[in-house]
C-alpha cells in the first residue's frame, strides 16, 4: 500500500509493523514525531506495546535495556543532543547485546544549538558498537528500520542498531512510501526470539557483571567478531529483503562506475542530490560515479577496496568533523586504502553542517577540486565548502 | 508462600565484613520471593557481588549503570505489563545512585507510576569509590570531600537531603524509612510495601563499618542507636499523604546523639566541640517537636 | 580454561559459592549451644551469610539446648567456609552464647 508519510512516520511504521512492544522515548526535534505517531497507534489499538514516556533520553535508552533484557523488541527514537546524552549506556547496550533498534533524526551537535541537518550526531557514536544505517529516503528509513530488527536479532549478530533520517529533509518532508503488508513483515522477521539469556525468574541469571582485565578484553571481542559477521548477515537480509518486497539495498550501493575516474562517496539524502548532479556530468562525458554507504558500521572495507582500487580520486562529501583530524568518513576510508598497493587520492569535502543546504554549486565546488587532483595539481586533502572563511579568519584574529 | 528459611542471596560475595547492605537485600529478597527480578545501581553492592563469572544472586538480577536503575526499572516492567506479567520488580540503589546522580530516573519512575519497589541503602556516601561525601552525608561527616581541618572544622557542611520525603511528596504509592536494627518494622514494611500496586520506596539505614570507621561487629548496634537518639526516626507514609504520616517506633527514652556519633570515626572531630553536638541535638529535637505527634501506639 | 559468555551474562546463580571468604577471618566467633536459646537472632543479622538454619528433627534434638523445651526450636551453624568475622552474631547475641577468639592460623 502507499502512503505519503514523513520519514519520521517511516520509523514509526517500521515500529509498528516489526510488533515492537516497549518504546521507551524522549521528544526531540526532529525525531519527536516518532513518539508522536506511536502514541496514536496505540491510542487507536493498531498498535499493543508500552510507549514509556520517560525523563530523558539516558532514561530512554535505559529503560530500553531493561526491556529487552526482559526479552521484548524493544524501539526508540532520538536525535542530536538526546543521542549524546545516551552516550555511555550505548556502549553498555552493545556491551550487554542487546538488538536495540533505534531511529536517529540525523541533526547537528550543540554549541552552537542547530536544529538541522548533519550527521554529527550518529558519527559521535560510531565507536559505540552500534550498527549504523543512514537511509536517503523516507522509504529506505522505513525498510532499514525493520531490516534492523531481523538483523540485530540474529543469533550470529546481537548488537544494537542505528538508523539514521536526515533532520528535516527527510524527518518532516513526505514523500510516498511503499507499507509493505503485516503479514509479510511477520513472514520477514518472524515472532521475537530471543536468542540471548534474559531476566527470567525460571532461570535467574546476572546480566551487567562486573570484568575484569582477566575477562574484559574477550567480551569487547565478541562485540568485534559480532561486527564482523554483521556485514555477511546484513547482505544476506538485504537479498532477503530484495527477494520478497522487490527493493534493492547494498552497504555500497555503486552508480555510474564503469570507468569512472573520480568518484563521489555519499550518505543520506545528499546522495538523491548528487545522483542527479552525477547524471548531468556522465551527460557532459565526465568519468564521474558515485557510491553511497548505506552501512557505515561496520565499515564495509572490502567492497571500498574493491570498487575504488584503479580510481584516480575518492572524494568523500559528508556532513560530520572531527576537530583536529577531519571527516569520519574520509579518515576510514584512508585508513582502509592506508596498505594497499592500489589506491585512489583521498580527498576529504566538508558540506551541509548544521543544515546548510547541499546543492549543485556545492558539488561544482568538490569535483572542481577533485579535477585538480586528478591532474596531479596541490590541493588541500580536507576542504571546507561552501564556508564564508573571510569572516571566520576575522572572528580568529587572522585578518 | 514463605520463603523466609531459603536463601536468595549467596555467600561468597566481596562485601565488607560487617556491612549492613547484604542484611537488607537478604531479607528483602526473601520477602519477596523468587518471583523476583533485581536491578541494581553501580555501588559496592552491584561490584561486590558480581564479579565475573560468579555472582551472589539467586533471582535474575541486572546492572546497567550508575544513574538508572529505576530507568531500567521502568523499562523492566513495561515489558513485564505488556506479556501481562506479575512479578516483583525491585531496584536496589546506594545514596550515590538515588539521591544525586540517580535522583532523575528515580523521580521520573515515581512519577510515572511504574510498580517498581525502590530500596535505598543508605550508607551515607559514595563508599564503593572511597567515601566521598553524598546528598545523604549528614551535617558534620567526615568524608574524603569533606575533609576536616583548621578552615573547615565540621566536614560536610549541608543538611542531609531528606529521600523519602522527597519520594513521598511525588506521592509514591508507600514510602517508608526502614532500620534492619529494627527488625521486626523493617520486614513489616517490606511485605507491605511488596503488598502495593505502584512505585514504592524504602529508605533503609545502612551503615558502613568501613566509611563510618566503626567497630564491624558493632554494626547492627549503631544502626539501632541511629534511631534510639531520634536521628533516623521511622515512618510511613502511603499515597503522598504526608499530613498523615505514621511514625511506627517512638524510642521510651531518646537516648543522647553522642551515644550514636561516639562509636563512629567519622564524627570523632565533632565530639571535640560541644557546640556541634548540641547543633545536631536541637536539629533531632526540633524534628520531634514538629512531627511527634504522627506517632500512636 | 574460562568460559567466556555473550555480554559478560552469569548463568550459574549464586555461584559465588565457589569464593570461600572464611580466609578473611581474623577472629573467629564460636557457638556455645549449653547457652543458645535458639533466638536466630545471629542467622537473621549475618551478612553473608555464614550462618546455617537446621529445622529439621534430628539436628533440633540431638543439639545441646541450655532447656529441654527450646530442642522446638531451630539450630545454628557457623558455616566457617564464608564466616568473615564480623563479629555482628557475637555482638548481637542476646545471652552471650557466642564466643569470639582470635583466629589460630
Amino acid at each position: 500500500m502507499k502512503v505519503m508519510i514523513r520519514g519520521n512516520e517511516s520509523i514509526a511504521y517500521a515500529f509498528k509493523l516489526a510488533r515492537v512492544k516497549v518504546i521507551p522515548a524522549y521528544p526531540i526535534t526532529p525525531s519527536t514525531l516518532v513518539p508522536e505517531k506511536i502514541s496514536e497507534f496505540i491510542a487507536n489499538g493498531e498498535m499493543d506495546a508500552e510507549f514509556v514516556t520517560v525523563e530523558s533520553e539516558h532514561s530512554a535508552i535505559s529503560a530500553a535495556i531493561g526491556a529487552s533484557a526482559h526479552g521484548v523488541r524493544v524501539g526508540t527514537a532520538t536525535a542530536s543532543q538526546g543521542l549524546a546524552l545516551m552516550h555511555e549506556v550505548l556502549f553498555i547496550a552493545s556491551g550487554m547485546r542487546l538488538p536495540i533498534v533505534m531511529g536517529i533524526g540525523n541533526r547537528a551537535l550543540s554549541a552552537p544549538i542547530n536544529i538541522w541537518c548533519d550527521h554529527q550526531d550518529m558519527m559521535a557514536e560510531r565507536d559505540t558498537g552500534w550498527m549504523q544505517f543512514y537511509a536517503e529516503s523516507n522509504q529506505e528509513g522505513l525498510d532499514l528500520g525493520i531490516m534492523a530488527y531481523r538483523i540485530a536479532e540474529d543469533e550470529r549478530i546481537l548488537l544494537p542498531a542505528m538508523v539514521g533520517i536526515d533532520a528535516f529533509v527527510l524527518t518532516h518532508t513526505v514523500e510516498p512510501v511503499e507499507l509493505p503488508e503485516q503479514k509479510d513483515v511477520d513472514d520477514f522477521i518472524g515472532e521475537f526470539v530471543p536468542h540471548y539469556v534474559t531476566l527470567d525468574p525460571e532461570k535467574p541469571a546476572t546480566l551487567g557483571s562486573f570484568g575484569f582485565p582477566e575477562h574484559y578484553m574477550e567480551f569487547k571481542y565478541g562485540q568485534w567478531i559480532a561486527m564482523e559477521r554483521a556485514k555477511k548477515v546484513i547482505d544476506e537480509v538485504f537479498q532477503e529483503f530484495e527477494e520478497r518486497f522487490g527493493r534493492k539495498y547494498k552497504r555500497v550501493y555503486p552508480e555510474f562506475m564503469e570507468d569512472a575516474e573520480i568518484v563521489l562517496i555519499t550518505m543520506g539524502s545528499m546522495t538523491s542530490t548528487t545522483r542527479e548532479f552525477v547524471r548531468r556530468l556522465r551527460a557532459q562525458g565526465k568519468k564521474v560515479g558515485l557510491l553511497k554507504l548505506t552501512t557505515f558500521r561496520p565499515f564495509p572495507k572490502e567492497e571500498l577496496k574493491a570498487l575504488l582500487k584503479d580510481v584516480k580520486v575518492a572524494a568523500v562529501v559528508e556532513r560530520n568533523i572531527s576537530f583536529g583530524f577531519g571527516g569520519a568518513v574520509y579518515g576510514e576510508l584512508a585508513a582502509t586504502f592506508a596498505n594497499e598497493e592500489r589506491k585512489p587520492r583521498i580527498l576529504d569535502f566538508i558540506v551541509g553542517l548544521g543544515g546548510r543546504d547541499i546543492t549543485f554549486k556545492t558539488l561544482e565546488e568538490v569535483v572542481k577540486i577533485a579535477e585538480k587532483a586528478e591532474k596531479g595539481e596541490d590541493v588541500d586533502e580536507v576542504n571546507w565548502i561552501d564556508v564564508n572563511k573571510e569572516a571566520v579568519l576575522k572572528a580568529e584574529g587572522l585578518l | 508462600m514463605n520463603y523466609e528459611k531459603e536463601e536468595f542471596f549467596a555467600p561468597g560475595h566481596g562485601m565488607c565484613a560487617g556491612c549492613a547492605a547484604p542484611i537488607i537485600v537478604r531479607w528483602v529478597l526473601k520477602l519477596a520471593g523468587p518471583n523476583t527480578i533485581v536491578v541494581n545501581a553501580t555501588g559496592c553492592l552491584e561490584v561486590a557481588t558480581t564479579a565475573y563469572p560468579r555472582t551472589s544472586w539467586r533471582v535474575p538480577w541486572m546492572h546497567v549503570a550508575f544513574e538508572n536503575a529505576a530507568a531500567a526499572a521502568s523499562g523492566i516492567e513495561a515489558a513485564a505489563k505488556v506479556k501481562g506479567e506479575k512479578l516483583n520488580i525491585i531496584a536496589f540503589g546506594g545514596d550515590g545512585g538515588t539521591a544525586d546522580i540517580g535522583f532523575q530516573a528515580l523521580s521520573g519512575m515515581v512519577e510515572r507510576g511504574h510498580n517498581v519497589l525502590y530500596v535505598l541503602y543508605d550508607n551515607e556516601a559514595y563508599m564503593n569509590t572511597g567515601i566521598q561525601r553524598s546528598g545523604a552525608t549528614p551535617w558534620g561527616a567526615w568524608t574524603t570531600t569533606s575533609k576536616v581541618g583548621n578552615a573547615n572544622p565540621i566536614g560536610k557542611l549541608e543538611p542531609k537531603k531528606p529521600m523519602a520525603r522527597i519520594i513521598a511528596a511525588h506521592n509514591a504509592k508507600y514510602v517508608a524509612t526502614a532500620n534492619p536494627a529494627f527488625f521486626q518494622d523493617f520486614k513489616k514494611k517490606v511485605q507491605k510495601a511488596l503488598s502495593y500496586e505502584g512505585p514504592k520506596f524504602l529508605h533503609v539505614i545502612s551503615s558502613c563499618t568501613t566509611g563510618w570507621r566503626h567497630d564491624p561487629s558493632k554494626t547492627i548496634e549503631i544502626m539501632k542507636l541511629a534511631t534510639d537518639t531520634g536521628l533516623f526516626p521511622l515512618w510511613e507514609v502511603i499515597d503522598g499523604d504526608l499530613e498523615n504520616m505514621r511514625i511506627t517506633y517512638k524510642p521510651k527514652k531518646f537516648k543522647p546523639i553522642e551515644e550514636y556519633l561516639k562509636p563512629q570515626g567519622r564524627f570523632r572531630h565533632l565530639l571535640k566541640n560541644p557546640e556541634y553536638v548540641k547543633k545536631i541535638q536541637e536539629q533531632i529535637d526540633a524534628w520531634w517537636a514538629k512531627y511527634g505527634h504522627h506517632y500512636h501506639k | 580454561m574460562d568460559v567466556i559468555t555473550r555480554g559478560a551474562v552469569i548463568i550459574e546463580p549464586g555461584n559465588s559459592v565457589e569464593n570461600k571468604t572464611g580466609t578473611w577471618r581474623v577472629f573467629k566467633p564460636i557457638i556455645n549451644y549449653e547457652k543458645c536459646i535458639r533466638c536466630m537472632i545471629c542467622w537473621e543479622f549475618c551478612p553473608e551469610p555464614a550462618i546455617l538454619r537446621y529445622d529439621d528433627e534430628e539436628t533440633k534434638k540431638k543439639t545441646p539446648a541450655p532447656k529441654e523445651a527450646l530442642k522446638r526450636l531451630p539450630v545454628v551453624e557457623i558455616d566457617y567456609d564464608y564466616c568473615k568475622g564480623c563479629g555482628i552474631c557475637y555482638n548481637e547475641c542476646p545471652v552471650k552464647a557466642i564466643d569470639f577468639v582470635k583466629e589460630e592460623k
